[in-house]
């Protein structure tokens, strides 16, 4: 093990201030990915600024209907939160599809965004990897990537996002409240994680210093009835392989509106533009939303060994909409 | 003696140590902590092939806390082990992705792990190859299979039986590497004193591993003592001394400190051994009626350069069935791979997923019911030795579990059953597994205060051990439990056999019967007074053993199972499991439970999730961590349960009975494989059966 300095911050500027002053620093949240990393070896940070102090735990509601959550919002307290669960749904399955118990516990919602990939070689030090060394090269593009991304890789990284209420919350449009060097500002989900482009390396585009202080979810009033599919290899305590956010708002059998997005396929929470455009006006039917799978699945580029994804992701939307209108 | 009288064993009796274990208060290998304590961190090596040219020792020794570090360049000298697995930091050679290269020692675990990871190696790499393929061109005949059967058998006209046969099955099953990977890691204490050496080790066997180290340390036995109370777990990793605790045992010596180590969860999948991988074909041929005329079992396995480990799996299929003519085979490739070793039933769990797989092929082209198939194939004696069987209950376990299960208004149409979008299917496989029982000492004294103490160095893995051995030894000194205090697990007690082979406890309490049966005596011809300095007995089985009859003793069992295939996204769930097993006269209903679905849970976490990748570039097992290797998790295992066939069996041991400890893996990945089928319609040969196998 690596010594290094913990700071507890008093607020967000001075959390800000104090990576600002020294660029080894890293934030510390839940812990639950961060010091996996750590042991790994994988990160190194020579100081950890702990900010589930200041960061907000309270989930508020703003006038329109939609909800504030503070970046230091515990997974299970976003789970279990009664406002979540009426209106969104899919925002609590998501959660309590991840991790186990225990994790849910520590983790908190700022922390769960910047998660990084479970890519095998991404987690073995011994190995190259472009995200973890720049310019090391992907074995995972040759090697291991049942579980990789479909769409949007590159030559550099085919690496996936791993959180599950990321895919929620790109579906439900989420805005991402951050502190940096220069201010507040916010960023619109999908749009906080990128594609991996030729620098894998940077998950989004939050730059050095960015502090997530909350996650403001825009009112939807379809969104209660939403869903999250998450298909994995275990019953429980795995990472997706292919996942679903979904809301439906169907009347007289016509799909009105619709959020979709796919979780296990991409590099960032792969919000389902072009399946929501299909389907805005169509009948809902088991032949408009395969029709609706297939023209935004059109765009996978699988691996050798990934293929099985692009019918297992047309599968589970096209269900998860029949399920969603069938409930309607 | 009768065993009719006997009220203790057979009655359902608490773990004896689960106070202890579940406050904390019990002691495993690495919370022992001598004064002066140093901690070791391996270091393994990042290439698959190749030497190593040199390590930067000097640049590591200055790092805060560090009091060595040790390569072959420095390494003390061991004698020629036979198993070149220990010869640890004896040569520059590299045989493996992950083998021990060097070892750091320091003051704490956190200065041993950073030292560790920052020391420079150079190597000399050379290209390995580390893919298991039938076709492979170093595939060759090994002398004999573990633990000591022929590697081939053949009866009969295999082939021409095969051609003539009216009801055919010919298919290829594979199964993955699979690691072990018990909770409690591979841990050892090591402490040198003078020419004495004591290893608090977290082992199946402390006789064992004492016999296998002393002649590496140039020790008469006697000198070193190996101290295990209490293991978490071993699955067959720790039956063998791995290279780890050499290393702790070197490192000691070399700094004259005593020396901590603890296998990291991601080391165990290079250096503590695992179930290898197989590929497997099956020919079975069967007249119209489902007689089988031929058995044709072949296998392909894998083991490391350094030593050959060949693995029996084609052996359950020489006991299963009959039929007149018959073949078994095995063939081992070496390659550039850690050493496989005994994972759980090995040979049996892997040999019967493609026997009882192919079974149910048969089932299906010959339009039979499975479990009647089985049932007409039922042999009168083994069907190889030709030996009687000294008991066999195969029928009855499949007869008893297909009551209980519901079997008999089973549709064997595959791929009709819907509830939702879950298709819903149920299989059936049999069980089996060997009856082995092998000389072990053990000592009984008697107090003045009216205590007994039963030691004998046995272990204790967690599968109740402890508690069957008080149990039989109550039993036989006519006393209650509480009175007797069994010791086991150090190898200062008389020497045992290890828990393996799920022979422990036939072995030990046949040792611990005779014991105690002398003590009885003698304190009868003493009419009960013990004399102030106590009365102690001993106990050799050798001869016994040596003795015994011959007979074909295995136990057996059924197992079904019912499953739900999601239509959409292939991912499958065992709905039920019920195992049904013959296994002798049952110790103790609660740990023996326990055992079978235990087994039973390794075996659908064997079906559905477990695999060691291994990376063709690199030459290592990738998925190295829980996060990756998938193990059944609680929401995997939903209705699981376990009934047995009490056997009256006068030829084992003085019990009455057969080892529980490994047969409720055997089987299940079948039955849950041909759940599936019957689900689907989808035959999958290839363990796991993952998801993306069934998405369509």
């Amino acid at each position: 093990m690596r010594p290094f300095d913990y700071r507890r911050a008093e607020d967000a500027r001075s959390a800000v201030a104090a990576l600002d002053e020294r660029p080894d620093a890293m934030y510390l949240g839940g812990g639950t990915n961060l010091v996996d990393l750590m042991r790994l070896g994988v990160a190194s940070p020579e100081m950890l600024v702990d900010v589930t102090r200041i960061s907000s735990s309270a989930i508020e509601e703003s006038a329109d209907g939609g909800l504030l959550i503070g970046a230091g919002v515990r997974n299970s307290d976003l789970a279990c939160d009664p406002l979540v669960r009426l209106r969104h749904p899919m925002l609590a399955e998501s959660v309590l599809a991840g991790a186990s118990g225990q994790i849910r516990n520590m983790a908190t919602v700022g922390g769960n965004l910047l998660q990084r990939t479970r890519c095998s070689y991404f987690q073995d030090i011994s190995k190259p990897c472009n995200k973890r060394q720049p310019g090391s090269g992907c074995p995972a593009r040759e090697g291991d990537h049942r579980n990789l991304a479909i769409i949007g890789h590159s030559s550099d990284c085919v690496a996936t996002h791993p959180s599950d209420m990321a895919v929620a919350l790109a579906a439900l449009g989420a805005i991402v409240h951050v502190e940096g060097r220069r201010g507040s500002r916010t960023v619109p989900m999908p749009g906080l994680h990128r594609l991996p482009g030729d620098e894998p390396d940077r998950d989004t585009v939050l730059e050095a210093g960015d502090l997530i202080t909350a996650v403001e979810v825009p009112a939807l009033s379809f969104a209660t009835r939403s869903h999250y599919r998450k298909v994995r290899d275990r019953a429980s305590f795995a990472f997706a392989v292919v996942s679903v956010a979904a809301a439906l708002d169907v009347a007289d059998g016509v799909v009105r509106d619709c959020r979709i997005a796919l979780g296990g396929v991409a590099h960032v929470p792969w919000r389902a533009e072009i399946a929501e455009e299909a389907l805005r006006g169509s009948a809902a039917t088991a032949t408009e939303f395969t029709r609706a799978a297939d023209l935004e699945l059109a765009q996978a580029r699988p691996l050798r060994d990934n293929g099985f994804k692009v019918p297992l992701a047309r599968n589970v939307l096209v269900r998860t909409l029949i399920d969603l209108t069938e409930a309607s | 003696m009768t065993t009719a009288a006997i009220p203790y064993v057979g009655s359902t009796m608490d773990r004896i140590e689960g106070p202890e274990k579940v406050t904390g208060r019990a002691r495993y290998a690495f919370e022992h902590s001598p004064q002066d304590l140093a901690y070791a961190v391996p270091v393994p090596a990042t290439i698959a092939r190749g030497e190593v040219r040199s390590i930067d020792i000097d640049a590591v020794v200055q790092l805060p806390g560090v009091i060595a570090a040790i390569w072959h360049g420095n390494a003390p000298r061991l004698s020629t082990p036979e198993n070149a697995e220990l010869a640890v930091l004896q040569s520059p050679r590299v045989a493996y992705r992950g083998q021990y290269i060097a070892v750091v020692v320091a003051e704490t675990l956190q200065d041993a792990r950073e030292a560790a990871r920052r020391l420079r190696v150079e190597y000399d790499a050379e290209p390995h190859d580390v893919e298991l393929r039938v076709d492979h061109p170093g595939m060759y005949r090994p002398d004999q299979v573990n633990p000591f059967y022929p590697t081939d058998t053949e009866m009969g006209d295999p082939d021409s039986a095969f051609a003539a046969a009216p009801i055919v099955v010919d298919a290829t099953y594979s199964t993955p590497a699979e690691h072990n990977n018990p909770m409690e890691p591979h841990a050892t204490v090591a402490l040198w004193d003078g020419d004495g050496l004591t290893l608090y080790d977290s082992t199946q066997g402390a006789s064992t591993i004492r016999d296998t180290l002393a002649p590496l340390f140039g020790l008469p036995p006697e000198n070193l003592r190996v101290i295990s109370p209490h293991v978490g777990g071993g699955f067959g990793s720790k039956i063998n001394p791995m290279p780890s605790v050499v290393v702790a045992a070197l490192a000691a010596k070399q700094v004259g400190r005593p020396v901590k180590l603890s296998v990291t969860r991601q080391q165990m999948f290079a250096v503590t051994g695992y179930r290898t991988p197989t590929i497997q074909r099956v020919r079975l041929g069967a007249d119209a009626d489902g007689r089988l005329t031929t058995i044709v079992h072949e296998a392909f396995e894998q083991s490391s350069r350094i030593y050959e480990f060949a693995e029996q799996t084609t052996t359950p299929t020489r006991v299963m069935y009959a039929a007149p003519n018959r073949r078994t085979s095995h063939r081992l490739v070496r390659l550039d791979v850690p050493t496989p070793t005994y994972m759980r039933a090995p040979g049996e769990a892997p040999g019967m997923f493609a026997l009882e797989s192919a079974m149910d092929e048969l089932a299906v082209a010959g339009k039979i019911d499975p479990v009647e198939l089985r049932i007409r194939n039922e042999p009168a004696a083994d069907p190889e030795s030709g030996l009687p069987f000294s008991s066999r209950n195969l029928v009855a376990c499949l007869r008893e579990g297909a009551r209980r299960f519901g079997w008999a208004d089973r549709d064997p149409a595959p791929g009709v059953r819907r509830r939702g979008r879950w298709l819903i299917g149920t299989g059936v496989a049999s069980s089996t597994y060997p009856t082995y029982r092998r000389p072990s000492q053990a000592s009984a004294r008697c107090d003045p205060d009216g205590m007994f103490t039963v030691r004998i160095a046995a272990s204790d893995i967690g599968t109740g051990a402890r508690t069957a051995l008080t149990q039989i030894a109550a039993d036989t000194l006519r006393t209650s439990p509480g009175r007797v205090r069994v010791e086991i697990g150090d190898s200062a007690m008389p020497s045992a056999i290890m828990a393996g082979g799920s022979m422990g406890t036939a072995s030990w309490g046949t040792a611990v019967v005779r014991a105690c049966q002398s003590l009885a005596e003698e304190l009868d011809r003493r009419y009960g007074e013990v004399p102030a300095a106590g009365l102690e007995t001993s106990a050799d089985t050798t001869e016994e053993i040596d003795a015994q009859q011959r007979f074909s003793r295995h136990a057996f069992g059924a197992q079904f199972a019912e499953v739900a295939v999601d239509s959409d996204s292939g991912e499958t769930r065992v709905l039920r499991l019920l195992g049904g097993f013959a296994a002798g006269r049952i110790i103790n209903p609660k740990t023996a439970r326990s055992q079978f679905i235990g087994g039973m849970t390794m075996g659908l976490s064997m079906a559905l999730l477990e695999e060691s990748i291994m990376d063709d570039e690199f030459g290592d097992y990738l998925n190295h961590d829980f996060a990756q290797y998938h193990i059944a998790a609680c929401a995997d295992v939903r209705d699981i349960d376990a009934f047995w066939i009490e056997e009256d069996d006068p030829h084992l041991n003085p019990m009455g009975s057969k080892g529980v400890g490994e047969i409720g893996i055997v089987g299940t990945a079948a039955a849950v494989a041909n759940a599936v089928y019957h689900a689907t319609g989808v035959r999958i040969r290839d363990l796991p059966i993952t998801l993306d196998k069934l998405v369509r």
